[in-house]
Protein backbone atom coordinates (compact mmCIF):
# COMPACT_ATOMS: atom_id res chain seq x y z
CA UNK A 1 0.00 0.00 0.00
CA UNK A 2 1.21 3.50 -0.76
CA UNK A 3 -0.05 6.98 -0.07
CA UNK A 4 -1.35 8.48 -3.32
CA UNK A 5 -3.26 11.77 -3.60
CA UNK A 6 -4.15 11.47 0.08
CA UNK A 7 -5.46 7.88 -0.22
CA UNK A 8 -3.99 4.57 0.79
CA UNK A 9 -3.92 2.51 -2.37
CA UNK A 10 -2.44 -0.84 -3.34
CA UNK A 11 0.41 -0.98 -5.86
CA UNK A 12 -0.68 -4.53 -6.49
CA UNK A 13 -3.03 -7.17 -5.12
CA UNK A 14 -1.87 -10.75 -4.69
CA UNK A 15 -1.08 -11.48 -8.32
CA UNK A 16 1.79 -9.09 -8.92
CA UNK A 17 1.94 -6.21 -11.38
CA UNK A 18 2.69 -8.25 -14.50
CA UNK A 19 -0.01 -10.83 -13.80
CA UNK A 20 -2.55 -8.06 -13.14
CA UNK A 21 -1.48 -6.24 -16.29
CA UNK A 22 -1.85 -9.36 -18.43
CA UNK A 23 -5.15 -10.25 -16.78
CA UNK A 24 -6.55 -6.84 -17.75
CA UNK A 25 -5.37 -7.23 -21.36
CA UNK A 26 -6.98 -10.67 -21.66
CA UNK A 27 -9.93 -10.70 -19.22
CA UNK A 28 -11.27 -7.92 -16.98
CA UNK A 29 -9.44 -5.95 -14.30
CA UNK A 30 -11.27 -4.02 -11.58
CA UNK A 31 -9.63 -0.79 -10.39
CA UNK A 32 -10.69 1.31 -7.43
CA UNK A 33 -10.08 4.86 -8.64
CA UNK A 34 -12.18 6.60 -6.01
CA UNK A 35 -9.32 9.05 -5.40
CA UNK A 36 -10.24 10.79 -8.64
CA UNK A 37 -12.35 13.93 -8.40
CA UNK A 38 -15.97 13.63 -9.51
CA UNK A 39 -17.57 17.01 -10.08
CA UNK A 40 -20.90 18.24 -11.39
CA UNK A 41 -21.13 21.68 -12.95
CA UNK A 42 -24.73 22.74 -13.41
CA UNK A 43 -26.86 25.79 -14.10
CA UNK A 44 -28.44 27.67 -16.97
CA UNK A 45 -25.10 28.80 -18.43
CA UNK A 46 -23.01 25.80 -17.29
CA UNK A 47 -21.97 25.07 -20.87
CA UNK A 48 -20.68 28.59 -21.45
CA UNK A 49 -18.97 28.60 -18.05
CA UNK A 50 -17.06 25.39 -18.82
CA UNK A 51 -16.20 26.50 -22.33
CA UNK A 52 -14.49 29.53 -20.82
CA UNK A 53 -12.13 27.13 -18.99
CA UNK A 54 -11.75 24.25 -21.49
CA UNK A 55 -10.94 24.11 -25.22
CA UNK A 56 -13.76 21.61 -25.84
CA UNK A 57 -16.80 22.40 -27.98
CA UNK A 58 -19.51 21.33 -25.56
CA UNK A 59 -22.32 22.64 -27.75
CA UNK A 60 -21.61 19.69 -30.05
CA UNK A 61 -21.56 17.19 -27.16
CA UNK A 62 -24.88 15.33 -27.16
CA UNK A 63 -26.57 14.17 -24.00
CA UNK A 64 -24.89 11.05 -22.67
CA UNK A 65 -21.64 11.63 -24.56
CA UNK A 66 -18.19 12.01 -22.99
CA UNK A 67 -15.19 13.98 -24.21
CA UNK A 68 -11.53 14.26 -23.18
CA UNK A 69 -10.54 17.82 -22.37
CA UNK A 70 -7.97 19.96 -20.58
CA UNK A 71 -8.16 22.55 -17.86
CA UNK A 72 -5.87 25.33 -19.10
CA UNK A 73 -4.23 28.29 -17.44
CA UNK A 74 -3.96 31.75 -19.02
CA UNK A 75 -0.88 30.72 -21.00
CA UNK A 76 -2.46 27.53 -22.32
CA UNK A 77 -0.46 25.50 -19.77
CA UNK A 78 -2.18 22.31 -18.65
CA UNK A 79 -3.65 22.48 -15.13
CA UNK A 80 -5.26 19.06 -15.49
CA UNK A 81 -6.70 16.62 -17.99
CA UNK A 82 -10.23 15.40 -17.53
CA UNK A 83 -13.30 13.78 -19.04
CA UNK A 84 -16.50 15.78 -19.31
CA UNK A 85 -19.92 14.18 -19.87
CA UNK A 86 -23.16 15.88 -20.80
CA UNK A 87 -25.69 14.80 -18.15
CA UNK A 88 -28.24 17.55 -18.79
CA UNK A 89 -31.58 16.54 -17.27
CA UNK A 90 -34.97 17.87 -16.23
CA UNK A 91 -33.28 20.35 -13.92
CA UNK A 92 -31.35 21.96 -16.73
CA UNK A 93 -27.83 21.92 -18.17
CA UNK A 94 -25.36 19.80 -16.21
CA UNK A 95 -21.94 18.31 -16.89
CA UNK A 96 -20.18 15.51 -15.01
CA UNK A 97 -16.43 16.09 -14.90
CA UNK A 98 -13.83 13.56 -13.72
CA UNK A 99 -10.44 15.06 -12.80
CA UNK A 100 -7.22 13.65 -11.35
CA UNK A 101 -7.00 12.84 -7.65
CA UNK A 102 -3.78 14.73 -6.99
CA UNK A 103 -5.13 17.92 -8.57
CA UNK A 104 -8.80 17.83 -7.62
CA UNK A 105 -8.68 20.37 -4.79
CA UNK A 106 -6.76 22.86 -6.92
CA UNK A 107 -9.13 22.20 -9.84
CA UNK A 108 -12.18 22.83 -7.68
CA UNK A 109 -10.73 26.11 -6.40
CA UNK A 110 -9.78 27.16 -9.94
CA UNK A 111 -13.20 26.38 -11.40
CA UNK A 112 -15.23 27.82 -8.51
CA UNK A 113 -13.33 31.10 -8.67
CA UNK A 114 -14.33 31.46 -12.31
CA UNK A 115 -17.96 30.35 -12.33
CA UNK A 116 -20.55 33.00 -13.10
CA UNK A 117 -23.60 33.52 -10.89
CA UNK A 118 -26.17 30.78 -11.30
CA UNK A 119 -23.65 28.03 -12.10
CA UNK A 120 -22.66 25.73 -9.28
CA UNK A 121 -20.00 23.11 -8.77
CA UNK A 122 -20.76 20.06 -6.65
CA UNK A 123 -17.98 17.72 -5.60
CA UNK A 124 -19.25 14.15 -5.31
CA UNK A 125 -16.83 13.51 -2.45
CA UNK A 126 -18.99 10.67 -1.18
CA UNK A 127 -18.95 8.76 -4.47
CA UNK A 128 -16.67 5.85 -5.26
CA UNK A 129 -15.34 5.38 -8.79
CA UNK A 130 -14.60 1.91 -10.14
CA UNK A 131 -13.07 1.02 -13.48
CA UNK A 132 -13.72 -2.34 -15.10
CA UNK A 133 -11.27 -2.73 -17.97
CA UNK A 134 -10.46 -5.44 -20.46
CA UNK A 135 -11.98 -7.44 -23.32
CA UNK A 136 -14.37 -9.36 -21.07
CA UNK A 137 -15.66 -6.26 -19.24
CA UNK A 138 -18.73 -5.85 -21.44
CA UNK A 139 -19.87 -9.45 -20.95
CA UNK A 140 -19.45 -9.12 -17.19
CA UNK A 141 -21.28 -5.81 -16.89
CA UNK A 142 -24.07 -7.08 -19.14
CA UNK A 143 -24.86 -9.70 -16.49
CA UNK A 144 -25.27 -7.03 -13.81
CA UNK A 145 -26.93 -4.42 -16.01
CA UNK A 146 -28.68 -6.18 -18.91
CA UNK A 147 -28.60 -4.18 -22.13
CA UNK A 148 -25.65 -2.01 -21.10
CA UNK A 149 -23.19 -3.45 -23.63
CA UNK A 150 -25.48 -2.70 -26.55
CA UNK A 151 -26.55 0.66 -25.22
CA UNK A 152 -23.12 2.21 -24.78
CA UNK A 153 -20.31 2.67 -27.26
CA UNK A 154 -16.90 4.14 -26.41
CA UNK A 155 -17.23 7.52 -24.69
CA UNK A 156 -20.92 7.17 -24.01
CA UNK A 157 -22.53 7.21 -20.59
CA UNK A 158 -25.81 6.48 -18.87
CA UNK A 159 -27.14 5.63 -15.44
CA UNK A 160 -28.81 2.56 -13.96
CA UNK A 161 -30.51 1.65 -10.72
CA UNK A 162 -28.49 -0.55 -8.39
CA UNK A 163 -30.70 -1.46 -5.45
CA UNK A 164 -31.58 1.85 -3.84
CA UNK A 165 -28.64 3.60 -5.49
CA UNK A 166 -28.05 5.09 -8.91
CA UNK A 167 -24.84 4.13 -10.65
CA UNK A 168 -23.40 6.31 -13.39
CA UNK A 169 -21.79 4.18 -16.11
CA UNK A 170 -19.45 5.44 -18.81
CA UNK A 171 -17.70 3.32 -21.45
CA UNK A 172 -14.20 4.69 -21.05
CA UNK A 173 -11.01 4.07 -19.13
CA UNK A 174 -7.27 4.44 -18.87
CA UNK A 175 -5.91 1.17 -20.22
CA UNK A 176 -6.57 1.27 -23.97
CA UNK A 177 -8.98 -1.65 -23.56
CA UNK A 178 -12.73 -1.70 -23.87
CA UNK A 179 -14.10 -0.96 -20.42
CA UNK A 180 -16.38 0.99 -18.15
CA UNK A 181 -16.17 3.43 -15.26
CA UNK A 182 -18.82 3.18 -12.57
CA UNK A 183 -19.70 6.04 -10.24
CA UNK A 184 -21.63 5.00 -7.15
CA UNK A 185 -22.34 6.35 -3.65
CA UNK A 186 -19.58 4.96 -1.44
CA UNK A 187 -21.95 3.10 0.89
CA UNK A 188 -23.11 0.94 -2.04
CA UNK A 189 -19.67 0.45 -3.59
CA UNK A 190 -18.67 -2.59 -1.57
CA UNK A 191 -21.70 -4.55 -2.74
CA UNK A 192 -20.95 -3.68 -6.37
CA UNK A 193 -17.27 -4.58 -5.96
CA UNK A 194 -18.17 -7.92 -4.39
CA UNK A 195 -20.60 -8.72 -7.21
CA UNK A 196 -18.02 -7.84 -9.85
CA UNK A 197 -15.21 -9.77 -8.13
CA UNK A 198 -17.48 -12.82 -7.89
CA UNK A 199 -17.44 -13.02 -11.69
CA UNK A 200 -14.84 -15.47 -13.00
CA UNK A 201 -13.45 -12.95 -15.52
CA UNK A 202 -12.73 -10.27 -12.91
CA UNK A 203 -9.60 -9.75 -10.77
CA UNK A 204 -8.74 -6.62 -8.76
CA UNK A 205 -5.83 -4.61 -10.18
CA UNK A 206 -3.63 -2.09 -8.37
CA UNK A 207 -1.86 1.16 -9.21
CA UNK A 208 1.24 -0.56 -10.61
CA UNK A 209 -0.56 -2.19 -13.51
CA UNK A 210 -2.75 0.89 -13.96
CA UNK A 211 0.47 2.77 -14.76
CA UNK A 212 1.96 0.13 -17.06
CA UNK A 213 -1.36 -0.26 -18.92
CA UNK A 214 -1.81 3.46 -19.51
CA UNK A 215 1.82 3.76 -20.59
CA UNK A 216 1.37 1.04 -23.24
CA UNK A 217 -1.82 2.81 -24.33
CA UNK A 218 0.19 6.04 -24.83
CA UNK A 219 -2.04 7.89 -22.38
CA UNK A 220 -0.30 10.73 -20.51
CA UNK A 221 -0.27 10.91 -16.72
CA UNK A 222 -0.80 14.33 -15.20
CA UNK A 223 2.08 15.53 -13.03
CA UNK A 224 4.51 13.49 -15.11
CA UNK A 225 3.76 13.80 -18.83
CA UNK A 226 1.59 16.89 -18.42
CA UNK A 227 1.92 19.98 -16.23
CA UNK A 228 1.59 23.76 -16.47
CA UNK A 229 4.84 23.90 -18.46
CA UNK A 230 3.29 21.73 -21.17
CA UNK A 231 0.62 22.81 -23.61
CA UNK A 232 -1.92 20.74 -25.58
CA UNK A 233 -0.02 20.98 -28.87
CA UNK A 234 3.41 19.97 -27.54
CA UNK A 235 1.71 17.20 -25.55
CA UNK A 236 0.20 15.74 -28.71
CA UNK A 237 -3.30 16.46 -27.43
CA UNK A 238 -4.38 18.93 -30.11
CA UNK A 239 -7.33 16.61 -30.83
CA UNK A 240 -8.80 17.90 -27.56
CA UNK A 241 -9.05 21.41 -29.02
CA UNK A 242 -12.32 21.25 -30.92
CA UNK A 243 -12.34 22.65 -34.46
CA UNK A 244 -14.99 25.24 -33.62
CA UNK A 245 -12.93 26.49 -30.69
CA UNK A 246 -9.78 26.84 -32.82
CA UNK A 247 -11.60 29.32 -35.00
CA UNK A 248 -13.39 31.23 -32.26
CA UNK A 249 -10.94 31.00 -29.36
CA UNK A 250 -12.39 32.16 -26.07
CA UNK A 251 -10.58 29.60 -23.89
CA UNK A 252 -7.51 30.28 -21.71
CA UNK A 253 -4.31 30.57 -23.71
CA UNK A 254 -6.19 30.48 -27.04
CA UNK A 255 -3.83 32.98 -28.64
CA UNK A 256 -0.68 31.09 -27.75
CA UNK A 257 -2.22 27.76 -28.69
CA UNK A 258 -3.30 29.13 -32.10
CA UNK A 259 0.34 30.07 -32.69
CA UNK A 260 1.56 26.61 -31.66
CA UNK A 261 -0.98 24.98 -33.98
CA UNK A 262 0.10 27.21 -36.88
CA UNK A 263 3.88 27.06 -36.40
CA UNK A 264 4.27 23.68 -34.75
CA UNK A 265 5.66 23.21 -31.24
CA UNK A 266 9.38 23.41 -30.40
CA UNK A 267 9.22 20.10 -28.57
CA UNK A 268 6.83 17.21 -28.72
CA UNK A 269 5.73 14.34 -26.56
CA UNK A 270 6.86 11.18 -28.34
CA UNK A 271 6.95 7.47 -27.67
CA UNK A 272 10.33 5.75 -27.31
CA UNK A 273 10.87 2.04 -27.82
CA UNK A 274 14.03 0.63 -26.22
CA UNK A 275 15.68 -2.64 -27.16
CA UNK A 276 16.09 -4.26 -23.78
CA UNK A 277 14.09 -4.22 -20.60
CA UNK A 278 16.23 -1.74 -18.66
CA UNK A 279 13.85 1.12 -18.04
CA UNK A 280 14.39 4.74 -19.03
CA UNK A 281 12.37 6.34 -16.27
CA UNK A 282 11.13 9.86 -15.56
CA UNK A 283 14.05 12.28 -15.71
CA UNK A 284 16.28 10.22 -18.02
CA UNK A 285 17.94 12.53 -20.54
CA UNK A 286 17.48 11.85 -24.23
CA UNK A 287 20.31 12.49 -26.70
CA UNK A 288 20.60 12.89 -30.46
CA UNK A 289 24.30 12.22 -30.93
CA UNK A 290 26.01 14.54 -28.46
CA UNK A 291 23.06 16.96 -28.41
CA UNK A 292 20.72 16.79 -25.44
CA UNK A 293 17.39 16.52 -27.25
CA UNK A 294 14.92 16.03 -24.43
CA UNK A 295 13.86 14.20 -21.32
CA UNK A 296 11.79 11.15 -20.41
CA UNK A 297 8.60 11.97 -18.51
CA UNK A 298 7.48 8.41 -17.82
CA UNK A 299 8.80 5.02 -18.74
CA UNK A 300 9.03 1.42 -17.73
CA UNK A 301 8.76 -2.17 -18.78
CA UNK A 302 5.97 -3.11 -21.18
CA UNK A 303 4.66 -6.56 -20.25
CA UNK A 304 2.85 -6.80 -23.60
CA UNK A 305 5.89 -5.95 -25.75
CA UNK A 306 8.49 -7.50 -23.44
CA UNK A 307 10.78 -4.47 -23.60
CA UNK A 308 11.14 -1.04 -22.11
CA UNK A 309 9.03 1.88 -23.38
CA UNK A 310 8.90 5.55 -22.48
CA UNK A 311 7.25 8.87 -23.18
CA UNK A 312 9.58 11.83 -23.60
CA UNK A 313 9.49 15.44 -24.67
CA UNK A 314 12.08 15.94 -27.40
CA UNK A 315 13.00 18.81 -29.72
CA UNK A 316 10.62 18.71 -32.67
CA UNK A 317 13.46 18.22 -35.17
CA UNK A 318 14.35 14.94 -33.43
CA UNK A 319 10.78 13.79 -32.92
CA UNK A 320 10.02 12.16 -36.28
CA UNK A 321 8.91 8.55 -36.20
CA UNK A 322 11.79 6.17 -36.76
CA UNK A 323 14.46 8.55 -35.44
CA UNK A 324 16.93 6.64 -33.31
CA UNK A 325 17.83 8.60 -30.19
CA UNK A 326 19.58 7.53 -27.01
CA UNK A 327 18.21 7.53 -23.48
CA UNK A 328 20.66 7.80 -20.61
CA UNK A 329 20.16 5.11 -18.00
CA UNK A 330 22.60 4.90 -15.07
CA UNK A 331 25.28 6.70 -17.05
CA UNK A 332 24.88 4.54 -20.14
CA UNK A 333 23.17 5.51 -23.38
CA UNK A 334 20.63 3.04 -24.68
CA UNK A 335 19.20 3.19 -28.23
CA UNK A 336 15.62 4.50 -28.14
CA UNK A 337 13.60 4.68 -31.34
CA UNK A 338 10.81 7.22 -31.75
CA UNK A 339 7.61 5.30 -32.42
CA UNK A 340 3.98 6.13 -32.90
CA UNK A 341 1.78 5.85 -29.82
CA UNK A 342 -0.11 3.93 -28.59
CA UNK A 343 2.59 1.31 -28.12
CA UNK A 344 -0.15 -1.33 -27.87
CA UNK A 345 -3.20 -0.78 -30.11
CA UNK A 346 -6.35 0.57 -28.48
CA UNK A 347 -9.31 -1.79 -28.49
CA UNK A 348 -12.11 0.63 -27.71
CA UNK A 349 -15.60 -0.52 -28.59
CA UNK A 350 -17.01 2.13 -30.86
CA UNK A 351 -20.71 1.98 -31.55
CA UNK A 352 -21.42 0.39 -34.89
CA UNK A 353 -18.45 -1.96 -34.52
CA UNK A 354 -19.32 -5.60 -34.83
CA UNK B 1 30.46 -23.77 3.14
CA UNK B 2 28.75 -21.07 5.13
CA UNK B 3 26.06 -18.64 4.13
CA UNK B 4 25.82 -15.09 5.49
CA UNK B 5 23.34 -12.25 5.04
CA UNK B 6 23.41 -8.45 4.96
CA UNK B 7 20.95 -5.90 6.29
CA UNK B 8 20.41 -4.88 2.63
CA UNK B 9 19.09 -8.40 1.93
CA UNK B 10 21.99 -9.89 0.01
CA UNK B 11 23.25 -13.41 0.73
CA UNK B 12 26.79 -14.63 0.30
CA UNK B 13 27.81 -18.27 0.29
CA UNK B 14 31.49 -18.67 1.13
CA UNK B 15 33.55 -21.55 -0.28
CA UNK B 16 37.19 -21.13 0.72
CA UNK B 17 38.47 -17.82 -0.63
CA UNK B 18 35.65 -17.39 -3.12
CA UNK B 19 31.92 -16.81 -2.72
CA UNK B 20 28.57 -16.62 -4.52
CA UNK B 21 26.27 -13.63 -4.03
CA UNK B 22 22.55 -13.10 -4.57
CA UNK B 23 19.54 -11.37 -3.04
CA UNK B 24 17.31 -13.01 -0.48
CA UNK B 25 13.86 -14.42 -1.00
CA UNK B 26 12.55 -11.65 1.25
CA UNK B 27 14.12 -9.06 -1.07
CA UNK B 28 12.64 -10.54 -4.24
CA UNK B 29 9.19 -10.64 -2.63
CA UNK B 30 9.50 -6.96 -1.68
CA UNK B 31 10.65 -5.99 -5.18
CA UNK B 32 7.93 -7.89 -7.04
CA UNK B 33 8.20 -9.10 -10.64
CA UNK B 34 11.75 -8.44 -11.83
CA UNK B 35 12.08 -7.47 -15.48
CA UNK B 36 15.76 -6.59 -15.69
CA UNK B 37 18.92 -7.62 -13.86
CA UNK B 38 22.36 -6.16 -14.52
CA UNK B 39 25.20 -8.22 -13.12
CA UNK B 40 28.84 -7.07 -12.92
CA UNK B 41 31.30 -8.07 -15.63
CA UNK B 42 33.97 -10.65 -14.88
CA UNK B 43 37.06 -8.86 -13.58
CA UNK B 44 35.14 -6.03 -11.91
CA UNK B 45 36.64 -5.04 -8.57
CA UNK B 46 33.81 -4.64 -6.05
CA UNK B 47 33.97 -2.87 -2.72
CA UNK B 48 32.04 -3.98 0.34
CA UNK B 49 28.78 -2.06 0.65
CA UNK B 50 29.08 -0.48 -2.82
CA UNK B 51 26.86 -1.03 -5.87
CA UNK B 52 27.49 -4.38 -7.53
CA UNK B 53 24.34 -5.03 -9.55
CA UNK B 54 21.00 -3.48 -10.46
CA UNK B 55 17.56 -5.06 -10.31
CA UNK B 56 14.49 -3.52 -11.87
CA UNK B 57 10.91 -4.36 -11.14
CA UNK B 58 8.04 -2.88 -13.15
CA UNK B 59 7.95 0.03 -10.71
CA UNK B 60 11.53 0.85 -9.81
CA UNK B 61 15.25 0.16 -10.11
CA UNK B 62 17.24 -0.85 -7.03
CA UNK B 63 20.94 -1.34 -6.35
CA UNK B 64 22.39 -4.57 -5.06
CA UNK B 65 25.44 -4.05 -2.84
CA UNK B 66 28.40 -6.35 -2.53
CA UNK B 67 28.55 -8.03 0.91
CA UNK B 68 32.35 -8.10 0.71
CA UNK B 69 35.16 -6.65 -1.38
CA UNK B 70 36.63 -8.78 -4.14
CA UNK B 71 36.99 -9.42 -7.86
CA UNK B 72 34.17 -10.91 -9.93
CA UNK B 73 35.07 -14.31 -11.40
CA UNK B 74 31.71 -15.29 -12.88
CA UNK B 75 28.34 -13.62 -13.50
CA UNK B 76 25.03 -15.43 -13.84
CA UNK B 77 24.26 -14.86 -17.52
CA UNK B 78 20.92 -16.65 -17.18
CA UNK B 79 19.49 -13.60 -15.42
CA UNK B 80 19.83 -11.48 -18.54
CA UNK B 81 17.37 -13.65 -20.45
CA UNK B 82 15.26 -14.62 -17.48
CA UNK B 83 15.27 -12.04 -14.68
CA UNK B 84 12.23 -13.77 -13.18
CA UNK B 85 14.63 -16.53 -12.09
CA UNK B 86 15.40 -14.25 -9.16
CA UNK B 87 11.72 -14.28 -8.21
CA UNK B 88 11.39 -18.04 -8.48
CA UNK B 89 14.75 -19.07 -6.98
CA UNK B 90 16.39 -16.08 -5.30
CA UNK B 91 18.59 -18.11 -3.00
CA UNK B 92 19.50 -20.77 -5.58
CA UNK B 93 19.54 -20.57 -9.38
CA UNK B 94 18.91 -16.85 -9.20
CA UNK B 95 22.42 -16.09 -7.89
CA UNK B 96 24.06 -12.92 -9.24
CA UNK B 97 27.84 -13.33 -9.31
CA UNK B 98 30.86 -15.15 -7.89
CA UNK B 99 33.92 -13.36 -6.58
CA UNK B 100 37.24 -13.90 -4.88
CA UNK B 101 37.16 -12.60 -1.33
CA UNK B 102 39.76 -9.87 -0.79
CA UNK B 103 39.52 -9.76 3.00
CA UNK B 104 37.92 -12.57 4.98
CA UNK B 105 37.68 -10.22 7.94
CA UNK B 106 34.83 -8.45 6.13
CA UNK B 107 32.63 -11.50 6.75
CA UNK B 108 32.68 -10.84 10.49
CA UNK B 109 29.97 -8.21 10.53
CA UNK B 110 27.46 -10.28 8.50
CA UNK B 111 24.46 -12.16 9.89
CA UNK B 112 24.05 -15.92 9.88
CA UNK B 113 20.74 -17.43 8.78
CA UNK B 114 19.15 -17.33 12.23
CA UNK B 115 20.14 -13.72 12.83
CA UNK B 116 18.82 -12.72 9.39
CA UNK B 117 15.50 -14.47 10.04
CA UNK B 118 15.12 -12.51 13.27
CA UNK B 119 16.13 -9.33 11.46
CA UNK B 120 13.44 -9.83 8.77
CA UNK B 121 10.82 -10.77 11.36
CA UNK B 122 11.48 -7.43 13.04
CA UNK B 123 10.81 -5.50 9.81
CA UNK B 124 7.10 -6.29 9.40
Amino acid sequence: MVGFAGYWMPIQYSGGIIAEHEWTRSHAGLFDVSHMGQLIVSGEVALEALQALLPADLSSLPLGRMRYSLLLDENGGILDDLIVSNITGDEGPAFYVVVNGATKQADIAHIEARLPAGVRLDHLAGHALLALQGPESAAVLERLFPGIAGELGFMQGTSRAFGAATVGIGRSGYTGEDGFELSIPAEHAKRLVNLLCAEAEVQPVGLGARDSLRLEAGLPLYGHDLDTNTDPVSAGLAFAISKARRADGGFPGAGRIAGLLADGPQRRRVGLLLEGSAAAREGSLVFAGTHEAGKVTSGGFSPTLGCSIAMAYVDAEHGAEGTVLEAEVRGRRLPARVVKMPFVPHKYHRKGDA
Amino acid sequence: MARFFTAEHEWIEVDGDSATVGITDYAQAQLGDLVFVEVPAVGTALAKGKEAAVVESVKAASDVYSPVSGTVTEANGALEDDPALVNSAAEGEGWFYRLTIADEGELDGLMDEGAYKDFVAGLD
